[in-house]
């Protein structure tokens, strides 16, 4: 399990892999910690798409699973 | 080079596409390839795939479509169910900014032969959501003709299995989906090297979308501007009104005035 710098939260699923953020947390921060720009990224948690205005006030959830994506060679 | 100078552009959902080429971006060795293949291409819009960040990669695929003006098309490559490539679908929407999609549903993993049933269904939730759904299918007239009825912006029956290169193997049942459909065809699939592309513009389709027959060619570059001139060659024999084919010959040249009669 990874975490990051700041007091431990919620214990969460980060693209298939268990994760640690620390307390409070959003959706936002997330993207930041995972992605260069927030530019071509979607984020869905537990199988509901985040609208992008909504990642600053989406409190990550302790056991949801967060899927963060992008575009990727293929289709 | 156009072999037809009038103007025929490609017109999906109301947009008008300046190029009948459309390209994947699947099997490309590096980012420059793939730029290279793409402007050799003259393409106007490509797909992706809709996966997980990858922290470590130093690269963006959106930047490098959208410096060329390239629209980018999300699929949802990978899924087996409609529910799964309804989410995807939604996330590419908000990912790209985009309501197009290229809707996949795979029924097998190791043809990767479409699976009519969840196709269809996610065709028609994608439709009442709002999305621009371009569905790959295979070459059943029925199944185009209800993707059709459920609201699909064009169709995309496949040649032959994506990454074979087995070019066209039934066009016979590609003309019947032409003949049928009431919107744009686009041959999607199994394309090899350029005289696929060109048949099936001959076919009729309006467009032909090619990815591993140039990402996966010794010269991408060359082969997707051999690709764009097989389309527009294609295209243009295919408004130009070919010869009925003949059981046996007719003569070109006159029988009057000839030497000894």
């Amino acid at each position: 399990m990874t975490g990051a710098a700041g007091t431990p939260g919620p214990v969460t699923t980060v693209n298939g892999d268990l994760y640690q953020a620390p307390d409070g947390w959003t959706v936002a921060d997330l993207v930041a910690a995972w992605c260069p720009s927030p530019r071509g990224v979607a984020v869905a948690v537990d199988g509901e798409v985040v609208p992008r205005g909504s990642w600053g006030t989406t409190v990550v959830v302790p056991g949801s699973a967060v899927e963060i994506v992008t575009a990727a060679a293929g289709g | 080079m156009t072999a037809d100078p009038t103007p025929d552009p490609l017109v999906i959902a109301g947009t008008e596409l300046p190029s009948r080429l459309l390209m994947g971006t699947g099997g490309m060795t590096s980012p420059e390839s793939l730029a290279g293949a793409l402007m050799a291409s003259g393409t106007a819009l490509a797909t992706v795939a809709v996966r997980r960040v990858d922290p470590t990669t130093r690269h963006s695929l959106v930047d490098l479509l959208d410096g060329l003006g390239i629209r980018i098309l999300p699929n949802t490559a990978g899924c087996f169910t409609a529910a799964d490539a309804v989410l995807t679908a939604r996330l590419g929407r908000e990912a790209f900014a985009t309501d197009w999609v290229k809707l996949e549903v795979i029924g097998d993993d190791r043809t990767l032969l479409p699976d009519p049933i969840e196709l269809v269904d996610a065709a028609g939730q994608l439709v009442e959501e709002g999305f621009v759904v371009l569905p790959y299918c295979g070459d059943d007239p029925v199944v185009a003709r209800r993707l059709e009825q459920v609201g699909c912006a064009a169709v995309m029956p496949l040649g032959s299995p994506i990454g074979s290169g087995l070019g066209i193997r039934n066009p016979h049942n590609i003309e019947l989906v032409v003949e049928q459909a009431g919107v744009p065809v686009v041959l999607d699939a199994g394309i090899g090297t350029a005289s696929d592309a060109c048949l099936a513009m001959e076919l009729g389709c309006s467009a032909v979308l090619v990815a591993s027959a140039v990402t996966r060619a010794e010269d991408p570059a060359l082969m997707a501007a051999a690709m764009r001139d097989a389309v527009a060659a294609g295209r243009a024999a295919h408004r130009a009104g070919r010869i009925t084919r003949r059981f046996v010959a007719e003569a070109s040249s006159p029988f009057e005035g000839r030497v000894g009669t």
